[in-house]
């Protein structure tokens, strides 16, 4: 337990989130603890290692004072330059400002930033605002008031009420209604019911699930404490990705420090309401990311997906009832309770109530976690609070919901951010991963890339996934590398359909989705690669090929012996040539080349 | 002493079990627990020795197919020793967008060790993975632990040849 912080502290709030500590802000982090103890200033300043801020293209992020004042990509000298600045009464450095540009004028406020602009944050209401590693920072923020005001005062029929009139629907893809989902759990008989949040965030390019549990652990565990009261269930797990060790840690210690307080365990505050939660580290399978894959893996099993029904809210967990719901959904409850199912119906838009949480990423200026309320337009989210492009091509599309969700061309840009809308575009919400590509990305290679990822992560146990993700894989391979005959489009068309249609469990029944709607957007480039044999983008390697930029190279002769092949030749500091003819694409001269003079063509 | 003797029953490899009883015993009771048994087992010896999956079967009383079938399954588990640095390049899709795929072909190339591979020598493991969430600082590296963020195919490559250096010293 930490002493009490006296009011006059500075709090100074380095990111510790994942992308802004590999850029190093654990190191600013220590160099502030450093001023503070150089100058004895413990009482006077605050150093709070905190979870995520959002903006992590600019990391390493810190804010600093009650005011939130904003200073971006933070080195060694800043950080000695914040310090003097808080010692001399807070003053902001103005010259370590967030500026738009190098000209415009310079904006003290993290809340003030256009990222932050239409961002609204319930899930993430304590990232990087909190200790994650303290329960009494979580306890001053707010965490488990939501609980103790359900046990003291509501019953749990009152509870389920309050969260199926607040139209929260399942934030982990499926979008299903969290009240339904508590009351079918709820009604079904059962000595023993169980509790658990899915914390098994597989999808490539999506980290919403671990900044929540890296940023507010407690959030998540008061969520699930609630809802196991609403449900009747005594015993809980997160099931949470492996390849998250910090997650874990910080969960670990977040379940020790509430049980020890009497907020998670036996006799909860004193209500005599009983719920214990444990750990169970996935081993590397996204499929065990649906339901009933998650409960076999629990059960010590390999984790394939059965038959539904019986749904798990019948029979999950070891024959008993278990309702399953995602971190980010869980991370709701507790603003819900407080504020009211009004309050939450009330944001968003029609079916889709509340807010999203995206990880924005790729080509876009500012990248990093974002939460939206519903409704909000997928251009807004790229081009308002992203930036738009990064680099100087033109945004092609939005790669958004994961391998189960779609690609979204530039023209489709004003789609609003709903279950329905999304999905009528072949797209969907999915877990919220949103990446963003321009024009260098060939559409049909990275269909390829989807689909070779969930015919690696098809469990097998189904035909119709099993065989149809490595036919898909084998058709569209074939067409990147330049050897597709017509006819090929259709039928891909075709095996996605029935691929869909006929899967056992979702991973299956969305693995076509991403190809579909490249098909569907971008069939030109199918046609081209198809027809023509060619890649708009030189993406392909073997519809491609490797040369040299003549400005750039210096005639250093690397990658001439770099070159496996000899189809590299050229003089001593002379422009060298690349043979196409004997080139085999492997892509060394340029990883090679000091001076960037190799590209594709 | 017939000469023809099984080389494994001489000793020198044999792999030692008895790190693994204090932990059996702590799971014997929680019959959904192969998998943190596993998890546990490899935490361990690096791997999963085939000795030791025995060993599991034997304890839990439970075949040794569903042993075998469950540490198969998953992703994380390695029926074979692994190198001494393991090196990640990712392969999610900010970092696949950034590049990542000619960021893995130049360490490839640079270490000589083939995606899913261990040297000869034990030194490196080079492994693709499919998103570690840093997709802020794609195409992303990882060594152990240390992710290393924004790596060209160049840099990649100069990242390898440190790691060999580093390796021989």
């Amino acid at each position: 337990m930490s002493t009490p912080v006296p009011a006059r502290t500075c709090e100074v709030r380095v990111c510790a989130g994942p992308g802004c500590v590999a850029k190093g802000s654990l190191e600013i982090a220590e160099r502030f603890d450093a001023a503070v103890s150089a100058g004895a200033l413990q009482d006077r300043v605050r150093v709070v290692r905190t979870g995520c801020h959002g903006l992590c293209s600019q990391g390493p992020l810190v804010v600093v004072g009650d005011d939130g004042v904003f200073y971006p990509v933070v080195d060694a000298r800043a950080a000695g330059c914040v310090v003097e600045s808080i010692l001399g009464g807070c003053e902001p450095v103005e010259e370590l400002l967030f500026r738009e540009t190098p000209d415009s004028a310079p904006i003290a406020r993290y809340a003030d930033i256009p990222f932050n602009a239409g961002q609204l944050r319930i899930v993430l209401r304590n990232c990087g605002v909190i200790d994650p590693e303290d329960l009494d920072d979580a306890m001053a923020a707010g965490d488990y008031e939501a609980l103790r005001a359900v046990l003291a005062s509501s019953t749990p029929e009152q509870v389920i009420e309050t969260v199926r009139a607040s139209g929260l629907r399942g934030r982990g893809g499926a979008g299903f209604l969290t009240g339904l989902k508590w009351r079918l759990a709820r009604d079904a008989e059962g000595d023993l019911k169980y509790m658990i949040c899915n914390a098994d965030e597989g999808d490539p390019g999506a980290f919403m699930d671990r900044a929540v549990l890296e940023g507010d652990p407690h959030a998540v565990l008061e969520g699930m404490a609630i809802a196991a009261y609403a449900i009747g269930a005594t015993r809980g797990y997160v099931y949470v990705r492996a390849e998250y060790p910090l997650a874990v840690r910080r969960l670990t210690k977040a379940i020790t420090d509430a049980e020890a307080r009497g907020l998670l365990g036996a006799d909860i505050m004193g209500t005599g309401f009983t719920f214990r939660v444990e750990i169970r580290e996935g081993a590397g399978a996204f499929v065990c990311g649906e339901e009933t894959a998650l409960i076999a893996s629990i059960e010590g099993d390999r984790g394939m997906p059965r038959p539904r029904p019986p749904f798990p809210t019948t029979s999950g967990l070891w024959g008993r009832p278990t309702c399953i719901n995602n971190v980010e959904t869980l991370a709701n409850i507790a603003w819900i309770i407080t504020h009211g199912a009004k309050a939450y119906f009330d944001i968003g838009s029609g079916m889709s109530a509340g807010t999203k949480v995206f990880s924005l990423t790729g080509r876009v200026r500012y990248g990093g976690l974002v939460e939206v309320p519903m409704g909000l337009t997928v251009g807004n989210l790229v081009e308002g609070i992203g930036g738009g492009s990064s680099s100087e091509r033109p945004i092609k599309a939005a790669q958004i919901g994961g391998p189960a969700g779609g690609c979204l061309p530039v023209r489709l840009f004003e789609t609003p951010i709903e279950f329905e809308a999304l999905s009528a575009v072949g797209a969907g919400v999915g877990s919220g991963g949103l990446v963003v590509v321009d024009d260098s990305t060939c559409m049909v290679e990275f269909a390829r890339y989807f689909l070779a990822f969930t015919q690696d992560e098809s469990c097998g146990k189904c035909a119709p996934c099993r065989i149809g993700t490595k036919r898909m894989l084998e058709m569209v391979t074939r067409i990147t590398e330049g050897e597709g005959v017509p006819g090929d489009i259709e039928e891909l068309e075709r095996l996605g359909r029935l691929v869909k249609s006929t899967s056992l469990c979702a991973l299956g029944g969305t693995a076509p989705n991403l190809m579909l709607s490249t098909i569907r957007y971008f069939r030109d480039e199918y046609e081209e690669h198809v027809n023509e044999k060619r890649c708009r983008a030189h993406a392909c390697a073997a519809l491609s090929t490797y040369v040299v930029v003549p400005e750039r190279c210096t005639g250093c002769g690397a990658c001439r012996k770099a070159c496996p092949s000899g189809a590299i030749s050229g003089a001593v500091k002379g422009v060298h040539v690349i043979d196409p003819a004997i080139c085999t694409r492997c892509g060394i001269c340029q990883s090679t080349c000091r001076f960037d003079a190799i590209t594709k063509a | 002493m017939a000469d023809h003797e099984c080389e494994c029953a001489n000793g020198a490899d044999r792999v030692d079990l008895t790190p693994l009883a204090a932990m059996l015993a702590e799971f014997a009771s929680d019959s959904g627990a192969l998998i943190p048994v596993l998890q546990r087992a490899q935490g361990i010896y690096g791997y999963l020795p085939r000795e030791v999956l025995d060993e599991i079967a034997e304890q839990r009383r439970t075949p040794f197919s569903h042993v075998y079938g469950v540490a198969t399954f998953y992703a994380q588990f390695h029926l074979q020793p692994r190198g001494a640095t393991v090196v990640r390049v990712c392969d999610g899709t900010a970092c696949h967008v950034a590049g990542g795929t000619e960021v893995a072909r130049a360490i490839v190339d640079e270490l000589g060790v083939a995606v899913g591979e261990t040297a000869a020598d034990g030194s490196f493991t080079v492994e693709a993975v499919a998103c570690v969430g840093c997709c802020v600082v794609a195409p992303v590296v990882l060594v152990g632990e240390q992710v290393h963020g924004q790596i060209t195919p160049t840099a990649g490559r100069g990242l390898a040849k440190r790691l060999r250096r580093e390796a021989r010293s």
